[in-house]
């Protein structure tokens, strides 16, 4: 990564006249997996993301999108034609990040070539004087070249193969001295390898990410104490699968809410923090087979049938009971309130369609009631210490047989009209003033929201992310160097012993390992005393 | 669980203590670089020649030795760097304290996460200071320490407590402590890149003939341009393995805790966007053209990517990672 432009650029700058239609190809290819073109992909993708952070994701927070357009009526609109809310499923991001990995890929197959040629070739020729490359030095020796010289060699390659560098020694002989009598040695092949390994690791961390994409699938369900469901997307309430995903085979297993515990920080300042919470559950693997307990907590999902199962929430589920006048039992349910605040005030509603005419209820429900005399109702801590349902009651159509769909969470007031409201709490029971039935709050049960998730290309990911993390440590880390030791004849009968060495990592030297090599070689060839 | 009150007023008071040492460290090295001393010395590595006298070839490069101009200004770095010593372990002392009296590991909300910031940048500082002589780079390491350390005991500040369950995971020593070491790394680098701006900026002034900049000064106190931007990249280099490493055990933690190991919540986007930018950088030093300058500058944008991921992201951004613990 830190070597030459042309060791990184894969092909020299794009040539100028392209000619004719694989001419102009060639040209494409080239500009493409040049190390410029590269650059600014890279940039454009860091620069692409930005929107996606800025404005609200459909795919995460779909509900701030649909208020984003009603907010921005003529912004909105055109923000969303090009992709601002989807930028990670957009055209142009992945336009961007395919061009990207193709260029990579243009990068890497050449390199891979070039590098296992290096890998195999022998270490080049030594220089004529090693020593005058920067932190070599040389000295004489008194005893003769013939004598001296195959001794030093060989201790000079002994010392570098036991160290482990790629060795190659040229004995004294006949021939042009130039090619003779010197070791030459060469490390940190490795380098390179792990720039490779790194962009290789990084297109299959791409395939990983794309398996999740096609065959994973995700489910999210809000189960309440006492309450279970199944893995089949009905009983999901938003479920999302990829397109290869057979929606109609998923793993049967079933999975029951026991009883879901939490405990809050009381007092000092951060009082009304969740200290834990849990979800106690059973579950099956297939129908009839016998349910197994399990928990689930924060970071601690519970795997089955080769999915996983989060805890992403929970909240109040309070239990109402609604009689008739003739005192029947015509509603006799847990319902899930959702949270506005931290401290749980939550909203919910009731519908009941099988009276006449109909009867809704909206409302809040307060774990810990405080009115406050401006704003209003609200809870001032999350566990229940004080519990309140604030109800108020409507009478005549709620709309289900209308044909368009209609929220759970929500009354549609259009043909209703108020009667009362009221506050009740745990054990009350509230006698319509119509006469026309009673309500009554029984007790507070608590729901999970569940997520499940199969995601089958993560192993891939995570093994390709850890290699390419290997692979960047030794591209940054491992120097690759070339030393090399000549012996001669220094003119005066006894033998010049040369060591010098280069690296072409930017600003290093290799002055260390020749003054190692140095040092091992004194001891047999010292210095001739003046 | 209560908090120990009294550890926990122990480390308010260490982090004070730390934030008065480095001040006095500042002036030390202020005073130092006012002297004319303090200069880089790389160093020279004396290769170990048994003797080896006749060395023939022009071996290795003189070493750059700034004799320092007067022996105070030197004495006036050596103080600095030892006070710099001083606030540093006053301050890990510090968040110990802080650790111990919320009986958990301190960095839960964003002031425990500031003094581990600076905490993380001083020992980048320190580490680089035992092996190479950087007392020119004191005062411009102190002051982002003093900056990242006033921000959090003024603005940030919140009592120490327990963490919320989000945060109960091992995964919390490892993705927070990789990313804040990083941090830390991307901080000095930066102040590094800065300083080699300017000294390049005043060496094309000089070879243009232009009259000096204010900052000229400088050039006679620090490094060359060339080493300055070789110390930039290799503080970098050596630090985005972990920087990549911490993105990673982000997603692991993710993956067991939302249900996917990436979803592009703004804090991921950002991480992102730094792995980016600096990933641009590593390989605009190798590619003619882009090294030098214009490199530098894509530091200062990965830098810039990193602080806003930090302060930004969790202050006005609202995402996942709302453990801000702010307002």
């Amino acid at each position: 990564m830190s070597e030459t432009a042309t060791d990184l650029g894969t092909t020299p700058s794009p040539p100028v006249i392209p000619i004719g239609f694989f001419g102009w190809l060639r040209w494409a290819w080239r500009a493409l997996t040049s190390m410029r073109v590269a650059l600014m992909l890279l940039f454009l993708l860091a620069l692409a993301s930005v929107p996606g952070s800025l404005f609200p994701q459909r795919g995460s927070k779909p509900l701030e999108v649909t208020a984003y357009l009603a907010r921005h009526k003529t912004l909105g609109p055109i923000l969303d034609r090009i992709g601002m809310f989807n930028v990670f499923g957009s055209a142009w991001f992945a336009a961007i990040y395919l061009l990207l990995f193709i260029s990579l890929a243009g990068c890497v197959i050449p390199r891979s070539r070039l590098h296992l040629r290096a890998i195999r070739a022998r270490p080049p020729i030594a220089p004529v004087h090693p020593a005058r490359l920067p932190g070599g030095s040389s000295w004489a020796s008194p005893a003769p070249l013939g004598q001296l010289g195959p001794l030093v060699l060989g201790e000079a390659a002994r010392t570098f193969r036991r160290s482990r560098w790629r060795t190659e020694i040229a004995e004294l002989g006949d021939g042009p001295a130039r090619e003779r009598g010197y070791v030459s040695a060469e490390k940190g092949y490795a380098r390179e390898t792990g720039n490779l390994l790194f962009h290789v690791a990084l297109l299959v961390l791409l395939v990983g990410v794309g398996l999740g994409s096609a065959f994973g699938w995700k489910g999210q369900v809000i189960v309440k104490e006492g309450d279970g469901f199944a893995n089949t997307v009905t009983q999901y309430d938003t479920f999302t699968a990829g397109r290869l995903v057979d929606q109609s085979t998923l793993p049967p297993f079933t999975v029951k809410l026991d009883a879901f515990d939490i405990t809050y920080q009381d007092g000092g300042p951060q009082n009304g923090e969740p200290l834990a919470f849990g979800a106690q559950v059973s579950t099956s693997g297939a129908p009839g087979s016998p349910a197994v307990p399990g928990v689930i907590t924060a970071n601690h999902p519970l795997g089955i049938g080769g999915a996983r199962v989060y805890l992403i929430g929970h909240g109040y589920a309070p239990h109402i009971v609604v009689r008739d006048k003739t005192g029947k039992v015509v509603f006799d349910d847990t319902v899930v309130f959702l949270p506005q605040d931290g401290n749980f005030t939550s909203q919910g509603v009731v519908k009941i369609p099988d009276m006449t005419p109909q009867l809704g209820l909206q409302g809040f429900f307060l774990p810990t009631a405080f009115v406050d005399p401006v704003l209003g109702p609200s809870s001032v801590f999350p566990g229940p210490k004080n519990p309140a349902l604030l109800l108020s009651a409507w009478r005549g159509d709620l709309g289900l047989n209308s044909g368009t769909p209609q929220s759970v969470y929500r009354l549609d007031l259009t043909h209703l009209k108020r009667i009362s409201i009221k506050e009740l709490r745990p054990g009350d029971t509230w006698i319509l003033p119509d006469g026309s039935g009673t309500v009554a709050f029984v007790d507070i049960a608590q729901y999970a929201t569940l997520s499940v998730a199969y995601d089958p290309g993560k192993g891939v990911a995570l093994v390709s992310a850890l290699t390419a993390i290997l692979g960047l440590m030794l591209s940054l880390f491992v120097r690759r160097r070339r030393i090399w030791v000549r012996v001669s004849d220094s003119g005066s009968g006894g033998t010049l012993v040369e060591v010098g060495g280069l690296t072409r990592v930017d600003s290093t030297d290799v002055s260390a390992e020749v003054a190692r090599m140095v040092t091992a070689l004194w001891a047999m060839a010292p210095e001739a005393k003046e | 669980m209560p908090s120990d009150a009294v550890l926990a007023q122990l480390s308010n008071a260490l982090v004070y203590s730390a934030m008065t040492a480095y001040t006095i460290a500042m002036v030390a090295f202020a005073a130092s670089l006012a002297a004319g001393r303090g200069k880089s010395v790389v160093k020279a590595f004396v290769p170990a020649m048994a003797g080896a006298t006749n060395i023939e070839a022009p071996s290795t490069p003189a070493a750059p030795t700034a004799t320092p101009a007067t022996a105070s200004g030197r004495r006036s770095g050596n103080i600095g760097i030892a006070l710099y010593w001083l606030g540093t372990f006053f301050l890990a002392l510090g968040i110990a304290a802080r650790g111990l009296s919320a009986h958990r590991l301190p960095w839960g909300n964003m002031y425990e996460f500031s003094c581990a910031a600076a905490l993380a940048i001083s020992i980048v500082f320190l580490a680089i200071s035992i092996r190479r002589d950087v007392r020119w780079l004191g005062i411009f390491v102190v002051l982002p320490v003093l900056l990242t350390l006033g921000v959090a005991v003024t603005l940030l500040y919140s009592t120490s407590g327990p963490l919320v369950p989000e945060l109960h995971s091992y995964w919390l020593g490892i993705h927070v402590t990789a990313a804040i070491l990083s941090g830390g790394a991307f901080c000095v680098s930066g102040v590094v890149t800065v300083l080699y701006l300017v000294i390049d900026r005043e060496n094309r002034r000089t070879a243009a003939g232009l009259e000096p900049g204010r900052l000229h000064f400088l050039v006679e106190k620090v490094p060359s341009a060339e080493r300055l931007d070789t110390l930039g990249y290799r503080i970098i280099a050596f630090m985005f393995p972990l920087w990549t490493f911490a993105v990673i055990a982000g997603a692991i933690w993710a993956e067991s805790a939302w249900g996917r190991y990436w979803g592009w919540d703004p804090k991921e986007t950002w991480a992102f966007i730094t792995w980016v930018v600096y990933a641009g950088y590593l390989h605009a030093r190798a590619t003619i053209g882009w090294r030098g300058r214009r490199a530098a500058y894509i530091s200062l944008l990965g830098f810039a990517a990193f602080l806003f991921n930090y302060y930004g992201v969790n202050l006005f951004v609202t995402g996942l990672h709302s453990f801000a613990g702010v307002g």
